[in-house]
C-alpha cells in the first residue's frame, strides 16, 4: 500500500518513535516536581524548547507547547481576542482557512466579535492590497495560513506581514504554518509574524503535540487555567516524551527542508503533467503552490467513490481535508476559489512525502488513468 | 537594505595608555575573536587604533550585537567597501545614501579622508566631488557642513575605500583581563551580576563564586546562577563558576542562636572562603554587589564588620548606585529577567525578622570563636567546591546531567 496522504498526517521518523518510547519509560517525572526525576524532565523540557526555537530562529521563551495546531490556532485567535478586546473586536482572515481557524472565528462571531473573511482568486490566493484595505480602526488580529491544506496554495504571508506592520505595528499577525513548514523557509522575525502555529504529526513527529510561537511582547489570555505551566500561558502537566519527540522531528524537518523541496518539486511536476494528460481530470492546484500537494477534480464524479477505487488498487489519497472529509459536502476551499459545485464536490488531494520516488508517482498515475477509464462510463448515472 | 562588507571597531581609553597599548589591543583582539567563533567566515584584522572585522557574508547586525559586548571598544561602524577609483567611489556613495531612505530635508555632509596620498584628488576636493552626484540623485537632501544629520565618511586607502556613516556605541572600558583578575560573589540577585559586568568592563577577568545550601536551597536556584554566569560569559568569552557547599556552615551559624547577627556571620564566612579561592586562582580582589544602605548587611557599619573578614581588596562597583540605576543596567546586560526568578538562595534563607544594621566587631568575633570547627568547615567548603567552565554558546553539562539528557534524543 502506498501512502499519498501526507497532508493529513505522516509516519513518524523511526528515531522519533524510539525517542518517545525511551523517554516515556525513563522520564516519567513531572517537570514541576523538585526532586531529581522532576528536574530531569524539566531539563528535557527546556532543551526541547531550545531545539524548537533554534529551528524557528526565535527565542526559547517565545515557544509555547500545545496539544497540536488546533489548540495553537484556537489559542492564538481566542487568546488575543480576549486579551486585546479593548483594542478592538475586528478580525481579518480568509475564506480558505483550516477549520481550526475558520470555526474559531465563527465562534467569536457568535460572541460579538466581527470577522472579515477575505475572498481568494482562482489560484486560491488573497491579495495583499485587499488585506490592507480590510483593516479597520478596531482590527486587532489578522490570521492567514501559510499553505492551504487542500490545494497547497501559498499565501504571500511575508509581504502581508511586512505591509501590515508598516500600516499599523499594533495589529497582531497570526500564521498557521502547519502545511508550510516541511518545504518552505519562512523568517518569522522578518515577516512581521507575531503568532505561528505548528503541529508535530504533519512533520513526521508524534500526534497530540504542537507549538505556538508567541512573539515577545504579546500577551495571550490563557485558555487553559491551572498550575501555571508554560510560564502561566498554558496550564497542564507537560507531555515530555511527545515534546522531545516533536523537537527532534522539527529539527530534522527544518534541516532537510531544501533537499525535500527540490525532490518534491520534481515529483509534483511529474504528477501534474500526468493528471493534465487525463482529459476528464481538472487540476485545482497550481505550479506555484506548495510542492507536496496536488488537488484535482473529476467533475460530476463522487470523490468518495474515486478515493475508494484508488484505494483498492493500493494507493491512499484523500478527499478535502481529513478533518472535514467525512461530510459529503462541497469543498469550502474550492468553492471560494470560484470552482463550480461539480468540481467542489469531486476534489481529490494527493499529498507527497519525502520518501516517495518517481516510480511511485508513475504507478499512481497509471492507477488514476485506469480508475478514470472505469468510472467514465458510470458518470452521471449516480446523480 | 545595504549589505555591509566590514565593521570598523574603535579603541577608547586604551589609546592613551602609552607602552601598555600593544598589550591592551591584543587583549581586545583576542576577545573579539573569541566572541565571533560562531561566525566562521569573518576575518579579524588589527590596524593602528582600530580593529577591522571583514564580514565575508556573515550578517552584520548579529555580528554587531556580539561585538557591542567587547570591552575597550568604544564604537562600531558598519562599512561598505569599494574600489579606490573616482567612478566607483561616486556611484557607491550615492547608492549608500539612497539605501538609508532618508526623509525629506535631511541634511548631510561628506567627510573624505585621503589616507593614500597618491590618490589624485585631495580630501577637500573629494568632499565636493562626492556630494555632487548625491545631491543630483537625492534632491530631497540638503548639505549642512556644520551640523549634519548624516556624516558620510569616505576613507580613501590604497587597497579599498571605506564608506560609512553610522557610529554605534559599544561597551567601552578596558579590554578584558588587562587589569588583572578578581573573584565575584554571585548570589542570584539583581546586583551581583551587574557588579560582575562593571568589573569586567573595567578590565578585570572575573571568576564567579556561588554559595549553595542544598537541600535548603533548590537545584533551580543553582541553575539560575549557572544561567546568570552564562550571560556574563557572553561578555567574557568564557567564565569560571565555583559552586561552594555552604550548608554545614550555615546550619552551624544558625545554631549559635544569634539571630540578628546571622547575616553578618554568614557574609564573613563567605568572604573567608572567597579569599581562599581567590588565592588558589591567583585573583587579587573580591567583587560584590553591595550598594550602600540597601539592606541591613550593606549599612556602613555592616560593611565595616563584614569587610574585615578579608585582607584582599574588596571592590564594590555599585556601592554608590541607586537601585533604579542598577535595575536599568541589569536589563541592558540581560540578567534582570533571570535575577527576579523567585528561587531562594542562601542569602535569603534563615533571614531574621530584624537583622542587625549596626553589628559590633568584638561581639561577632567572639561568637565566631565559639563555633566549634568553623575553620575546618571553611576548609571543607573550599575542597568541596565544584568548578564549572561556562561558555556562551555551549550547554553547561554537569556530571549528574550526563545520564539525564542524551544527545541522541534531540
Amino acid at each position: 500500500m502506498k501512502y499519498f496522504d501526507h497532508a493529513a498526517t505522516t509516519l513518524p521518523y523511526e528515531d522519533v518513535t524510539t525517542t518517545v518510547a525511551e523517554i516515556m519509560a525513563r522520564h516519567y517525572g513531572n517537570p514541576s516536581s523538585l526532586h531529581k526525576l522532576g528536574e530531569a524532565s524539566s531539563k528535557l523540557l527546556s532543551k526541547s524548547r531550545e531545539v524548537c526555537a533554534k529551528a524557528l530562529d526565535v527565542n526559547p521563551g517565545e515557544i509555547i507547547f500545545t496539544s497540536g495546531a488546533t489548540e495553537s490556532n484556537n489559542f492564538a485567535i481566542k487568546g488575543s481576542a480576549f486579551q486585546y478586546r479593548s483594542r478592538g473586536q475586528h478580525i481579518i482572515t480568509t475564506e480558505t482557512e483550516h477549520p481550526s481557524v475558520y470555526e474559531c472565528c465563527k465562534q467569536l462571531e457568535q460572541l460579538g466579535w466581527q470577522v472579515t473573511y477575505l475572498p481568494v482568486n482562482t489560484d486560491g490566493l488573497v491579495s495583499v492590497e485587499e488585506v490592507l484595505a480590510a483593516v479597520r480602526r478596531d482590527t486587532f488580529l489578522v490570521s492567514i495560513m501559510h499553505v492551504n491544506n487542500e490545494t497547497g496554495s501559498i499565501q504571500p504571508v511575508e509581504r502581508i506581514g511586512k505591509m501590515l506592520k508598516e500600516h499599523d505595528p499594533r495589529i497582531i499577525f497570526h500564521v498557521d504554518g502547519v502545511q508550510g513548514f516541511t518545504t518552505l523557509p519562512l523568517s518569522l522575525k522578518e515577516s512581521g509574524i507575531d503568532l505561528y502555529s505548528l503541529s508535530a504529526h504533519k512533520l513526521r513527529g508524534p500526534k497530540g503535540i504542537g507549538l505556538l510561537f508567541v512573539r515577545e511582547g504579546i500577551t495571550l489570555f490563557p485558555l487553559l487555567a491551572g498550575g501555571g505551566q508554560e510560564g502561566g500561558r498554558r496550564s497542564g502537566t507537560e507531555n515530555i516524551p511527545l515534546i522531545v519527540g516533536m523537537s527532534k522531528a522539527v529539527r530534522m524537518t527544518s534541516e532537510g527542508r531544501r533537499e525535500r523541496e527540490t525532490k518534491l518539486s520534481t515529483l509534483k511536476t511529474k504528477l501534474m503533467d500526468g493528471i493534465r494528460a487525463i482529459p476528464e481530470l481538472e487540476l485545482n492546484s497550481t505550479e506555484t503552490g506548495a510542492s507536496h500537494i496536488v488537488n484535482f477534480s473529476f467533475p460530476g464524479m463522487k470523490a468518495e467513490a474515486m478515493l475508494h477505487m484508488i484505494e483498492e488498487a493500493g494507493y491512499i489519497v484523500s478527499t478535502k481535508s481529513a478533518c472535514s472529509s467525512k461530510h459529503s459536502e462541497p469543498s469550502r476551499i474550492l468553492l471560494a476559489m470560484g470552482k463550480g459545485q461539480e468540481v467542489a464536490l469531486s476534489g481529490i488531494r494527493i499529498s507527497l512525502g519525502e520518501d516517495h520516488t518517481e516510480k511511485d508517482v508513475e504507478e499512481l498515475l497509471a492507477v488514476l488513468d485506469l480508475t478514470v477509464r472505469k468510472l467514465r462510463n458510470l458518470k452521471g448515472r449516480e446523480n | 537594505m545595504l549589505q555591509y562588507d566590514m565593521l570598523l571597531l574603535r579603541f577608547g581609553e586604551i589609546a592613551i595608555k602609552g607602552k601598555n597599548r600593544p598589550r591592551f589591543e591584543k587583549a581586545a583582539l583576542s576577545h573579539v575573536k573569541s566572541l565571533l567563533r560562531s561566525f566562521p567566515n569573518v576575518q579579524v584584522v588589527k590596524d593602528f587604533g582600530r580593529i577591522y572585522v571583514v564580514l565575508n557574508g556573515e550578517p552584520s547586525s548579529q555580528v554587531i550585537d556580539r561585538l557591542k559586548n567587547v570591552f575597550g571598544i568604544t564604537s562600531i561602524s558598519p562599512v561598505k567597501m569599494v574600489d579606490t577609483n573616482l567612478e566607483s567611489i561616486l556611484s557607491a556613495a550615492t547608492t549608500f545614501i539612497q539605501s538609508l531612505a532618508l526623509e525629506k530635508e535631511t541634511t548631510f555632509k561628506v567627510s573624505a579622508r585621503r589616507v593614500w596620498k597618491l590618490f589624485p584628488y585631495s580630501s577637500h576636493e573629494m568632499n565636493r566631488l562626492v556630494s555632487g552626484p548625491i545631491l543630483n540623485t537625492c534632491q530631497h537632501l540638503k548639505v549642512d557642513v556644520h551640523n549634519p544629520d548624516v556624516d558620510l565618511r569616505v576613507e580613501i586607502r590604497e587597497k579599498a575605500t571605506y564608506l560609512y556613516c553610522e557610529v554605534i556605541p559599544a561597551a567601552g572600558g578596558f579590554p578584558l583581563g588587562t587589569n588583572g583578575k578578581a573573584m565575584l560573589l554571585l548570589s542570584g540577585g539583581i546586583d551581583s551580576p551587574v557588579a560582575g559586568w562593571s568589573a569586567m568592563r573595567r578590565g578585570l577577568e572575573i571568576e564567579c563564586i556561588h554559595f549553595h545550601s542544598y537541600p535548603f536551597t533548590s537545584k533551580k536556584a543553582e541553575e539560575k546562577v549557572i544561567e546568570l554566569a552564562k550571560i556574563l560569559s557572553r561578555y567574557g568569552g568564557q567564565i569560571k563558576l565555583h559552586l561552594v557547599p555552604f550548608t554545614d556552615i550555615q546550619t552551624a551559624l544558625a545554631g549559635t542562636g544569634q539571630e540578628s547577627l546571622i547575616i553578618t556571620l554568614m557574609r564573613r564566612a563567605m568572604l573567608r572562603i572567597a579569599t581562599i579561592l581567590a588565592d588558589h586562582n591567583e585573583a587579587l580582589a573580591l567583587v560584590t554587589g553591595d550598594s550602600l544602605g540597601q539592606v541591613a548587611s550593606q549599612t556602613l557599619s555592616s560593611m565595616n564588620v563584614i569587610g574585615r573578614a578579608t585582607d584582599i581588596p574588596l571592590l564594590r562597583p555599585l556601592v554608590m548606585s541607586d537601585k533604579n540605576e542598577i535595575i536599568q543596567l541589569a536589563q541592558t546586560i540581560g540578567t534582570y529577567d533571570l535575577s527576579i526568578l523567585p528561587y531562594e538562595d542562601c542569602c535569603t534563607l534563615f533571614v531574621p525578622k530584624s537583622p542587625s544594621t549596626n553589628p559590633n566587631l568584638g561581639i561577632v568575633e567572639k561568637i565566631e570563636a565559639g563555633v566549634p570547627g568553623l575553620e575546618d568547615m571553611i576548609e571543607k567548603a573550599v575542597t568541596g567546591t565544584e568548578t564549572l567552565v561556562i561558555k556562551p554558546d555551549d550547554e553547561v553539562r554537569r556530571k549528574q546531567d550526563e545520564d539525564m539528557i542524551q544527545d541522541k534524543w534531540f
